[in-house]
């Protein structure tokens, strides 16, 4: 599939309808969401005939993009259920088979090697600090391969330091730059639209002997 | 809600030393077409924990799995098609899944299995 044709399904996806400020809902752009899955795709074969999760799926473009993208089989876990009915609805209306678990991500126990590749634009902490790092910990207990996530780029040191000394990531690069155009979507926001540049990353879980679950 | 995701979930409810495998209480099973990948499979294989998975394809209404398995049967094209159809072919939309030390039901509604835990699990 090319790069045009997958960010223009992904841009007809239902999104939230009725965002929760404290769970840092916002929707992962089709423009950012392409390129994430593209990349690790076409750069890195992290993503076709591979088991693909997607943490904090929220209405589920990036499990639908690793889908589009040929990830054998791809599961997507939020907490909150209104969104897991729209990746549902998403889901379906694509004819894609993903399974959609309903859970906070820091509190599921899983078994095996079976996960390949992580994806996730985790909560970036503007409400409960440190969220991200809590998530790409978890992602990089689970991924046996690899872990693509967002975060932003003022925190680029301190992503990874605690990516390779504090979580045992064998490797940790940002494989680019992006702008990731927040549209008002809260009452609080002032600006119509604002960009924060963020990262995009790629971690490589260290080896399964050396993880301690 | 596909077998190959129940394989790899386990309760997670505080202080449950085994919480694998859970529990497969089946009210609705759907099954879906999906193309086989012989590659995948033979990849998976090893990964499964295959005593888990005939036991919860046998609640979900599917006995055409052997009870043991080893790599050769890989070979068997019958033993394949059997093995995609059970993990990736048939879908749990309603019913539950239960921690097997304390016996607490996680619904599954619509496929989607609720993990949430309350205050006290966590």
């Amino acid at each position: 599939m090319k790069l045009k044709e997958l960010e223009g399904h992904l841009g007809s996806l239902d999104q939230f309808s009725n965002p929760k400020i404290e769970l840092e809902q916002y929707p992962t752009g089709p423009h950012i969401a392409s390129r994430m899955l593209f990349t690790a795709e076409n750069s890195f074969g992290d993503v076709s005939n591979k088991v693909v999760a997607d943490f904090g799926c929220g209405c589920g473009t990036l499990g639908i993009a690793a889908a589009l993208l040929s990830a054998e089989h791809v599961f997507g876990i939020d907490i909150d259920p209104e969104s897991l009915e729209i990746a549902s609805l998403n889901a379906e209306e694509l004819e894609l088979d993903i399974d959609f678990i309903q859970s906070n991500v820091l509190d599921l126990v899983w078994r095996g090697p079976i996960v390949d590749t992580v994806i996730m634009n985790p909560p970036f902490g503007t409400r409960k600090k440190g969220a991200d790092l809590d998530f790409l910990s978890v992602a990089l207990k689970v991924a046996s391969q690899a872990v693509y996530s967002l975060h932003k780029t003022s925190t680029r040191d301190h992503v990874k330091r605690s990516a390779l000394r504090d979580f045992n990531a064998r490797s940790a690069e940002v494989i680019c730059e992006l702008r990731y155009d927040v549209p008002k979507l809260y009452k609080f926001h002032k600006k119509k639209e604002v960009d924060i540049a963020v990262d995009l990353w790629r971690f490589v879980p260290a080896s399964h002997q050396s993880r301690s679950i | 809600m596909r077998l190959l995701t129940h394989n790899m979930l386990s309760s997670n409810i505080r202080g449950v030393v085994n919480g694998f495998p859970l529990r497969i209480e089946a009210g609705k099973v759907v099954e879906k077409n999906v193309e086989i990948n012989g590659d995948f499979l033979k990849n998976m294989f090893v990964k499964i924990d295959w005593k888990a998975f005939v036991e919860a394809s046998q609640s979900m209404g599917y006995t055409e799995l052997p009870e043991e398995a080893d790599s050769s049967m890989l070979d068997s094209d019958e033993f394949l098609n059997r093995f995609h159809h059970a993990l990736l072919e048939l879908h749990l939309e309603e019913g539950a899944l239960v921690c097997p030390e304390t016996g607490r039901r996680f619904p599954v509604s619509k496929g989607i299995p609720n993990m949430l835990l309350h205050e006290d699990e966590v």
